[in-house]
C-alpha cells in the first residue's frame, strides 16, 4: 500500500488533541469522568481520543480518506466543544475549562483544516474483494456484535454531557467508515448471505438482555421498542412500499391494543373473558385489518396530501372515540390492570434466570416482540419481493402507468393498508400487557408523526430503517432527560440534520436512493436526470 | 374477424368535444395508424380506448364482451398501451418495469407469497422467462439491471413497450412511438410493429410522421377535431381532398 507524508499541520493537530485528551479539561473536581485529572482519557476526552485515530487517513491511501478524516476530524472538535459547553455551564465561567480543553480543540481545528486540504483522491471500492464465505460472515458477524456493543456502551452511558459526546463520536465515526466503505460493503454481504445474517442479527437482539445483569431500566425500554418496531414495519408497508402517507396509523395499533386489554381479563374492564394469547395477538390483528379496510375503501381513491388528512381525521375519530365510549372502553379511564401473560405455567410478569443471568419479566416481552418483529420482516420481505410488492413499488412511482399496466390500484392499496394495520394491531396487543393499561391518551396525533418519523429517519422501505429509527426514538428521549422539556424541539433538529444530509434516510433501499440522490449514485455518471423523460416536457 | 369495436364513443370535458361519436374497428393482425393535426383528440380517444378516460356516450367492445371499468380491467382483457410522454417505473429496474407488466397474468396472493410454495417459484421463474424473452424482443437485452431512467430516450420507448407486451395483449395501442427519435430508430420502430404485429397481437399507432404511418399501417383512419374524417388504406387517405384540406386548410381567394 502506498503510504503518503502527512502535512506538518496534521501532525501537530494530532499530536496536540492527544496530550490535550490526557490532560485535565476541568479546573473543578465532580465533573464527570475525573476530567480534572490529567494522565489518562476519563470521560468523553476518550471519544476524542478515539476520533483522533482518524488522523492515520493522512498517511494511508484508502478511497475516500479525504471525507472519512474530514469526518473524525470535526467529530473530535465538535467533542471538545460539547464538552467546553458543559463545563461552562457546570463551572459557571470560562474559567472552569482547563488547559487540555483548549489543547484539545486547538489540534481539532488544527486537523480539520489539514483534512480540508486533503486531496479528494478516489472513492472507495463499490465491493470488496471476494473472500471465502467463513471470512465474510465472520466479518458480518464482527459488524453486528460491534453494533450490540456500541448499544450495550452507550446505554451505560449516565450523564448527558458525555452521552451526547458519544452520540457524536457515534455518528461522526459512522460517517467516517461510511465514506470508507464499510457500511456499503457490509450492505452487499448481508445480501450475499440474507439468511446468515438475519440469524446473526437474532442472535444479537437475544443476547441483548443478558448484557443487562439483571437491570430492568433498558430491558423495558427495549420492550416498549419492539412493540413499536413491529408497527414500524408495518407502516414501512403502507409508506414505505405502497407510497401511501397515513398520518392516523396509530390508530390500528390502539385498536389492537384494545382488543388485547379487553380479551385479557383485566382488573378493570368491561368484557370478562379471557382467551388464549396466541389467539388474541391474531385476533387484534384482524380486527385492527379490517378498520384498515373500512377506512381505506373510501378514501384510497384519494392522493397524497389527501389521503394524508383523511387519515389524520380518522385517527382523531378513533381516538375520541375510545375517549366517549363508556361502555365498552371506559372512557378516559381506560382498561386497567392488564394481567401478566401466563402460557402454560410460564409467568412473563416474573423474572427468570438463564445462564447465570437473572432476566427480569419485561425480558420475556422483549423475546415474544423478537418473535412478532422475525415475522414482521418475513412478511415485509417477502411481500416486497414479489408481484405483490413490485405492484406497490409501481403504483408509488407512477399510478396511472401502473393502473394502464393492469394493475388493480385500489385493491392493492387497499391490501397493503390491511396489512400493516394488521402488524400494527398485532404489536397492539401486546403492548397492552407490557404496559399493563390502554387508554386513549396513548394514541394521539403526535404517536402517528412520531411512527412515519422512525420510518422516515430510519429509511423508508427497508427493515433495518423501521428497527433503527424506532430505536433512536426511544433511546434518545430517555437519555436526554435532562433536556425533558426541548426533547421534541432536538428530535426536529435530529430530523432536520439527517433529511438535509441524508434524505433517503439512514439505511434506506436502493430505489429509495436513486430517487432521492439525483446524481447517480450507482456508477453512471452524468446519465441520470438528463436521459429521462424531460420534467417539462409535453404532457399528455 | 373484429377485434376491437368502437361505436359513438364521445368524450366531453367541459364544453370541448375531445372525441365526437367515433367508430371504429381494428381486427385480427391489422395494424391501424391513427393520424391528425395537434388536439384532434387522438390521445383522449386511446385514454378511452384503455379505461384512462369514461367515455361520455359509446360503446367499447373487445373480442365481443362490452368494455368498461377500471383501466386494469381493460389491460387484462388484453389492451394494453404506451403513453406519448414516456411513463416508466423510473427508479425500478428495466427488468423489474417488465415484470410489472405481468402482473395482471400471474395470480399468487398474499399467503403464497409469504409462504413461497412451489406454485410461487413457478410462477416467479416463469414471469422472469417471459420478461427475458420480451427484453430480448425489442432489444434491451442487455439493459435488464438498469434503472429506467438512465436509458436513453428510445430505449425507454422500446421499454415501454416490452412492458405492454408482457400483459400478453390482443390489441396495443402506441401513442406516438417514435417521437424524439432519429431516422434509424423510425426504422427500427416499425420493424419492431411488424415483428408484433406477427405475434399476433394487433396495433393501433398514432404518429405524426406520415412516411412512417403510411410505410406502416394497413388502414389509417384521420381525426379531425374528435370526429373521424376519413378510413381507408394509405392510398386513399392520402389521395382523399379532405384530409389535405384538414392539415393545409381550405385554400382562399
Ligand atoms: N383532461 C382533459 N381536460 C380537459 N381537456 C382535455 C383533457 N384532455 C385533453 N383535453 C383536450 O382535448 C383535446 C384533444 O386532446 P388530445 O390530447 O387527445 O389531442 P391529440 O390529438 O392527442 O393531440 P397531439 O397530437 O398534440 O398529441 C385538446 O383540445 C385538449 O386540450
Ligand atoms: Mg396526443
Amino acid at each position: 500500500m502506498r503510504l503518503h507524508r502527512p502535512p506538518p499541520v496534521a501532525v501537530a493537530g494530532a499530536v496536540a488533541l492527544v496530550v490535550g485528551c490526557l490532560s485535565p479539561w476541568a479546573t473543578f473536581a465532580g465533573f464527570p469522568g475525573k476530567m480534572s485529572l490529567g494522565g489518562f482519557p476519563g470521560g468523553a476526552r476518550l471519544f476524542c481520543l478515539l476520533l483522533v485515530a482518524g488522523a492515520v487517513l493522512f498517511v494511508v491511501d484508502v478511497g475516500g480518506r479525504r471525507r472519512a478524516a474530514l469526518a473524525t476530524a470535526i467529530g473530535a472538535t465538535a467533542v471538545v466543544v460539547v464538552n467546553l459547553v458543559a463545563l461552562v455551564d457546570q463551572g459557571g465561567d470560562i474559567g472552569s475549562v482547563s488547559w487540555g480543553a483548549w489543547l484539545a480543540l486547538a489540534g481539532g481545528g488544527a486537523l480539520v483544516a489539514a483534512a480540508w486540504r486533503l486531496p479528494s483522491g478516489h472513492p472507495p471500492p463499490e465491493e470488496w474483494r471476494r473472500r471465502p464465505a467463513a471470512i465474510e460472515v465472520a466479518v458480518l458477524a464482527t459488524g453486528l456484535l460491534a453494533l450490540l456493543g456500541a448499544v450495550v456502551w452507550g446505554l451505560e452511558i449516565e450523564e448527558s454531557s458525555r452521552f451526547v459526546s458519544f452520540l457524536v463520536f457515534l455518528t461522526f465515526s459512522a460517517v467516517a467508515l461510511h465514506h470508507l466503505g464499510l457500511f456499503s460493503g457490509l450492505g452487499v454481504l448481508f445480501n450475499r448471505y440474507p439468511r446468515i445474517a438475519m440469524l446473526l442479527g437474532a442472535a444479537v437482539a437475544v443476547a441483548f438482555p443478558f448484557t443487562q445483569q439483571g437491570n430492568a431500566y433498558w430491558i423495558r425500554v427495549f420492550a416498549s421498542i419492539g412493540v413499536f418496531a413491529v408497527a414500524a414495519i408495518g407502516l414501512n408497508v403502507v409508506v414505505g412500499l405502497a407510497g401511501l402517507l397515513d398520518l392516523g396509523y396509530v390508530a390500528f395499533f390502539g385498536v389492537g391494543a384494545y382488543v388485547g386489554a379487553l380479551l385479557a381479563n383485566a382488573s378493570l374492564t368491561t368484557v370478562h373473558v379471557h382467551l388464549p394469547f396466541l389467539l388474541v395477538v391474531l385476533l387484534g390483528g384482524c380486527v385492527a385489518a379490517v378498520f384498515g379496510l373500512v377506512i381505506g375503501l373510501p378514501t384510497l381513491r384519494l392522493r397524497g396530501d389527501y389521503l394524508a388528512i383523511v387519515t389524520l381525521g380518522f385517527g382523531e375519530i378513533f381516538r375520541i372515540t375510545a375517549n366517549n365510549w363508556d361502555g365498552l372502553t371506559r372512557g378516559p379511564n381506560g382498561i386497567s390492570g392488564v394481567p401478566d401473560l401466563a402460557v402454560g405455567g410460564f409467568d412473563f410478569g416474573a423474572s427468570h434466570s438463564l445462564l447465570g443471568v437473572t432476566l427480569p419479566g419485561f425480558a420475556n416481552y422483549y423475546f415474544v416482540e423478537l418473535v412478532l418483529i422475525a415475522g414482521a420482516i418475513v412478511v415485509f420481505t417477502r411481500l416486497n419481493d414479489s408481484r405483490i410488492g413490485r405492484a406497490w413499488v409501481a403504483i408509488r412511482e407512477d399510478e396511472v402507468a401502473a393502473a394502464a399496466s393492469g394493475i388493480d390500484t385500489i385493491r392493492l392499496k387497499l391490501l397493503a393498508f390491511a396489512i400493516g394495520a394488521f402488524l400494527a394491531g398485532a404489536a397492539g396487543t401486546v403492548n397492552a400487557h407490557v404496559t399493563t393499561q390502554v387508554s386513549p391518551d396513548s394514541y394521539t396525533f403526535l404517536e402517528s408523526i412520531l411512527l412515519v418519523a422512525a420510518v422516515v429517519l430510519g429509511g423508508m422501505g427497508t427493515v433495518p430503517g423501521a428497527l433503527l429509527g424506532s430505536t433512536a426514538l426511544f433511546v434518545l428521549p430517555e437519555k436526554l432527560r435532562s433536556f425533558q422539556d426541548m426533547r421534541l424541539l432536538l428530535f426536529g433538529a435530529a430530523l432536520i440534520l439527517v433529511m438535509r444530509f441524508r434524505p433517503e434516510g439512514l439505511v434506506p433501499s436502493r430505489r429509495r436512493r436513486r430517487e432521492l440522490r439525483e446524481e447517480a449514485p450507482e456508477g453512471v455518471p452524468g446519465l441520470a436526470g438528463a436521459t429521462g423523460a424531460p420534467p417539462g416536457g409535453p404532457v399528455s | 374477424m373484429t377485434l376491437l369495436q368502437v361505436r359513438g364513443v364521445t368524450k366531453r370535458f367541459e364544453g370541448l368535444v375531445a372525441v365526437d361519436s367515433v367508430d371504429l374497428d381494428v381486427g385480427e393482425g391489422d395494424i391501424l395508424g391513427v393520424i391528425g393535426p395537434n388536439g384532434a383528440g387522438k390521445t383522449t380517444l386511446f385514454n378511452c380506448l384503455s379505461g384512462l378516460e369514461v367515455p361520455t356516450g359509446g360503446e367499447i367492445r373487445f373480442r365481443g364482451h362490452a368494455l368498461s371499468g377500471r383501466p386494469d380491467r381493460f389491460t387484462r382483457a388484453g389492451v394494453a398501451r404506451t403513453f406519448q410522454n414516456i411513463r416508466l417505473f423510473p427508479h425500478m429496474t428495466v427488468f423489474e418495469n417488465v415484470l410489472v407488466g405481468r402482473h395482471c397474468r400471474t395470480h399468487v396472493g398474499l399467503a403464497s407469497a409469504i409462504g413461497r410454495g412451489p406454485r410461487f417459484r413457478r410462477e416467479e421463474r416463469e414471469s422472469e422467462a417471459r420478461a427475458e424473452e420480451l427484453l430480448d424482443f425489442v432489444g434491451l437485452q442487455r439493459e435488464g439491471g438498469v434503472v429506467a431512467r438512465n436509458l436513453s430516450y428510445g430505449d425507454q420507448r422500446r421499454l415501454e413497450i416490452a412492458r405492454a407486451l408482457a400483459s400478453e395483449p390482443g390489441l396495443l395501442l402506441l401513442d406516438e412511438p417514435r417521437a424524439g427519435m432519429n431516422a434509424q430508430e423510425t426504422r427500427a420502430t416499425a420493424d419492431l410493429v411488424r415483428r408484433i404485429r406477427d405475434r399476433g397481437v394487433a396495433v393501433a399507432v398514432i404518429e405524426h410522421d406520415m412516411r412512417f404511418i403510411f410505410g406502416l399501417c394497413d388502414r389509417v383512419a384521420v381525426l379531425v377535431q374528435g370526429r373521424k374524417l376519413v378510413e381507408g388504406t394509405p392510398t386513399e387517405v392520402q389521395a382523399d381532398p379532405r384530409v389535405i384540406e384538414a392539415y393545409l386548410g381550405t385554400p382562399t381567394g
